[in-house]
């Protein structure tokens, strides 16, 4: 059946059944590519997206209980300030290997930042860890983090 | 030129390669004018050696490159090698634009479609990129300033020994006139091209791009969400398909309800597409071809994935059926009372001395059966029309891709194109090429084009994986302590005396060569599932059962496990490697890793602190792919058993320079955690033949807040750059068990880490 949808600012309706998830409508139905599969079942995090500003796992969303919240996906992450930040902060201290879990971990990131501006070390753990890295690019994913608020970028935690 | 020899020294080919210098090699730089006036370089070696069809071309050292710059003064190279997240598509690049003199703003990199006769080998692994394309494709940039000097020269009608360059930008010294690259492009490319072997390479104190951090390529795309991996593929027309295997490996299709599934919302197709193995496997135990399925093609992914629940298949599971991971332990039990039924090397008299010994220790360890997960589950997009068939594949090994579907379809080879599509990591389970040659068959069965996308149940159920391995130790002390003897079991996988590929102890491993007394045998057990190289084949078990052996024999002797390990490595020294089949390969230096050893004992206060119960410090080495390591753990672990990991010291000689230090420090992080995240939960098991486990709940992959703080330090010393995707990685387990150890007192002999066993009473 038809669902109209508010993705990145715009009202889209799709015909999709309504238990396909959030993940597929955008990738195979709006070309919205960014979000990504890894496991369907809300244990890695690559679909990451935000619904209502809150991060929510698109692979296990379906699309019927979407309504008309708004979606933010990793295309339109750079529009907000927040976002901008996270961005920069991931291209400065080179993150990426793979690359393949990164939107989601932006979009993660970017929740924790919009919601608490000088994270600890404790809160990055309890926003991230629902974010698979298979290259583990960990370190750097903390820093980037750091860098993006504004706080010293070492690593600090006690050993 | 500098060359490259790779020396198998697993049974049959394996990953555990070393490289030297020696084979000959024809090479022959042709330029041409490229199509809107720029300067193409096409640059190519021919190799003495070629590998076997459906060999990841590992033996070819041959090398190309492609340069083109346009009158804006814009550098376009070629990236040539897969990308699956280890740097190389930034890497191979900065090589060339390094001699070439050019400033990296300005250079751009395309990745290259799959043509060996133009680029040589195109594959990723075994850390092979850096040894292989560091001297070869810097000589193809030094060709490309060499030309656009002469084209300099020739304009001013002035010797070339008057003109130097800066970047972008040719000078002719003693009248201070300047040319651009851009400009003098068109009429370099009709220059001969000069001989690869005498084009003077700079001074690397000269260096301005090799060295320097230098951020990934496609990461500004990857941070803002563009589609470039293989799962993002799209192509007009294209449908989506899924491909259901039968969960014991070999098993074939008797029947299938596809008439039923047909009539499901959405699909267009539904079939059962039975195969035959076509080889060469490109490793031994590994799977060749497509394996019998059932193809379900719907308008999307949602919807031929949905109708999975629905799929009802008769099986005919096949002999494997029967065989399970406990039945694996019974029997390797078995044939550990037994004598190896082949010895791999034999040192002095190995029974004497152990029955001499003041002292013996014995010990047996296991690790398990590991699957390769990369995030990006293996999918493929294929489009057979007319007789032939576009690929675009996150692949490592394209070549071998595309001899597989050659010789599966019945089409010649130069009738498959493969785009080499970027990875969403790799860590060796795509060298293998089932999931190339399942969607080209699905896409020629339902005439149109394909993506083939695997859900993650099946990317678990169907890996080429990481043999398990069970090692039975014995060593021997004398009166002082002293290491006299070593016997080594390994009760692993294969057929007879044919032993799958990285389930196999090479005649070097350490600490071979260093005993007087000293065999490792091998016996074999028969395995329903296919097998593979994953990240550091081979040396990612071998490390954790040698290196936590030795630690115990360390502590038996009452030794420092550090000093341990540096009295046994002695005098600087290299220890030859005997030579494989293609040449002479490099020795292992005791000299350097001695050093690393130093250095992190310095680097992490080994030996001058003391921890509270419950904590520890533990140390390993290890030497794989040319790269030595020395790994520093400190963990704690808590009266439940729960193991933390409190940082990392890490030590590495890859030799020198360090050609992109970001993409290097990246590399070796995350080695490291991703050694760690496998030794503190991963298992596959099997059961009637199956894999049990599914997903991410059940296959756990480290998370951030396992993710402890590391410390990287590279010892450069006078030696040729080396690879950096696998050598950090297998030193991190036994560091951490051996950690455990001085933290608890108890010895973890058995992967991955059972907090239940760690539990103080």
């Amino acid at each position: 059946m038809a669902y109209t949808i508010k993705v990145n600012g715009t009202a889209r309706t799709v015909d999709a059944d309504g238990d396909t998830p959030l993940l597929w409508v955008l990738r195979d139905v709006l070309d919205l590519k960014g979000s990504k599969f890894g496991c369907g079942m809300g244990l890695c995090g690559a679909c990451t997206v935000h619904l209502a500003g809150a991060p929510i796992r698109s692979c296990v969303t379906p699309i019927a209980a979407v309504d008309s919240k708004d979606i933010t996906t990793i295309e339109a992450i750079g529009d907000t300030p927040t976002g901008r930040k996270v961005q920069a902060a991931w291209l400065d201290l080179d993150v990426m290997q793979c690359g393949y879990c990164q939107a989601g971990q932006i979009m993660s990131a970017t929740a924790l930042l919009t919601r608490k501006p000088q994270p600890t070390d404790q809160d990055i753990d309890d926003a991230m860890s629902g974010n698979i890295c298979r290259c583990a690019t960990y370190t750097r994913i903390r820093a980037a983090i750091k860098q993006a608020a504004g706080l010293p970028t070492a690593d600090t935690r006690e050993v | 030129m500098a060359a490259v020899n790779i020396v198998a020294t697993g049974e049959s080919g394996g990953m555990t390669e070393e490289t030297g210098s020696g084979f000959s090699r024809r090479s022959f730089l042709a330029a041409s004018a490229f199509a809107g006036g720029g300067l193409l370089l096409d640059f190519s070696v021919s190799a003495a050696a070629s590998a076997a069809p459906g060999q990841p071309d590992m033996a070819a050292a041959t090398v190309n490159a492609y340069i083109r710059i346009t009158p804006d003064d814009i550098v376009t190279i070629q990236a040539k090698n897969p990308e699956i997240g280890q740097g190389v598509k930034t890497m191979l690049p900065m090589l060339i634009a390094e001699e070439l003199d050019v400033d990296w703003k300005n250079v751009r990199t395309e990745m290259a479609v799959l043509d060996p006769a133009k680029y040589g080998p195109q594959f990723a692994g075994g850390s092979f990129t850096t040894p292989m394309n560091y001297d070869p494709l810097r000589r193809a940039g030094a060709a490309g300033r060499q030309m656009l000097v002469a084209a300099a020269a020739q304009t001013w009608h002035v010797p070339e020994a008057e003109c130097e360059t800066t970047p972008g930008v040719v000078h002719h010294k003693p009248t201070g006139r300047t040319l651009k690259y851009g400009a003098l492009a068109a009429k370099a490319s009709k220059l001969p091209p000069p001989d690869l072997k005498t084009v003077k390479l700079k001074d690397p104190k000269d260096f301005r791009i090799i060295g320097q951090a230098i951020g990934g390529v496609d990461s500004p795309l990857i941070v803002a969400g563009k589609p470039i991996f293989g799962i993002d593929v799209s192509v007009p027309g294209m449908r989506y398909a899924v491909y259901e295997k039968c969960p014991v490996h070999g098993g074939t299709v008797v029947s299938a309800n596809v008439d039923a599934i047909k009539a499901l919302p959405g699909v267009r197709d539904a079939f059962v597409l039975k195969t035959s193995a076509v080889g060469p496997a490109p490793f031994a135990g590994m799977q060749v071809g497509a394996l019998d399925g059932v193809a379900i093609v719907a308008d999307t992914w949602w919807q031929a994935n949905k109708a999975l629940e629905k799929l009802v298949v008769q099986w005919d599971e096949g002999p494997a059926a029967t065989q399970s991971s406990a039945g694996f332990a019974r029997q390797a039990a078995e044939l550990a009372k037994q004598a190896p039924t082949k010895i791999v090397r034999s040192d002095g008299d190995t029974k004497g001395a152990l029955a001499g010994a003041a002292q013996t220790v014995q010990a047996s360890y296991f690790y398990p059966f590991l699957a390769h997960v990369p995030l990006e589950p293996q999918n493929c997009t294929a489009h057979f029309h007319d007789g032939k068939v576009e690929i675009w594949a996150p692949t490592q090994n394209p070549g071998a891709g595309r001899t597989l579907v050659a010789k599966t379809l019945g089409i010649p080879d130069t009738d498959v194109t493969i785009h080499i599509i970027r990875c969403g990591g790799g860590f060796g389970r795509r060298l293998a090429s089932d999931f190339i040659v399942q969607a080209a068959m699905i896409s020629r069965q339902a005439g149109a084009p394909v993506k083939l996308l695997w859900n993650r149940k099946q990317d678990i159920a169907h890996d080429m994986y990481r043999p398990a391995g069970f090692h039975y130790f014995t060593a021997g002390l004398d009166a002082k302590g002293k290491l006299v003897a070593l016997r080594d079991h390994l009760v692993t996988f294969g057929e007879g005396n044919k032993f799958n590929d990285s389930a196999t102890i090479s005649p070097t491993e350490f600490p071979a060569r260093l005993l007087e007394n000293l065999e490792f045998g091998m016996s074999a057990m028969p395995l329903g599932l296919p097998t593979g190289p994953l990240r550091a084949p081979g040396s990612n078990g071998l490390a954790f059962a040698f290196q936590g052996f030795l630690d115990e024999v360390a502590h038996a002797a009452k030794q420092d496990p550090l000093q341990f390990r540096i009295d046994l490595l002695g005098a600087p020294r290299v220890l030859p490697t005997p030579p494989g089949p293609f040449g002479p390969a490099p020795g292992f230096d005791t000299g350097r890793m001695v050093g690393v050893l130093e250095l992190v004992r310095e680097k992490s206060g080994w030996g001058k602190q003391t921890f509270a119960k419950g904590t520890g410090l533990g140390v390993a080495c290890y030497y794989s792919h040319l790269g030595y390591f020395a790994e520093v753990v400190k963990a704690t672990v808590d009266s439940a058993g729960a193991v933390r990991v409190d940082k990392v010291w890490i030590a590495a000689d890859v030799g020198s320079p360090i050609i992109n230090p970001s993409g290097a420090l990246n590399q070796v992080q995350g080695s490291a955690l991703d050694g760690i995240g496998a030794a503190l939960g991963q298992a596959i098991t099997v059961e009637r033949g199956r894999v049990v486990q599914t997903n991410f709940h059940d296959l756990p992959l480290l998370r951030m807040n396992q993710a402890p703080p590391l410390e990287v330090h590279f010892r450069t010393t006078d030696n040729p750059p080396t690879g950096l995707g696998e050598p950090a990685l297998p030193p991190v387990i036994p560091a951490l068990v051996n950690a455990i150890y001085a933290a608890t007192g108890k010895r973890v002999r058995k992967l991955p880490i059972d907090p239940a066993e760690l539990k103080s009473t």
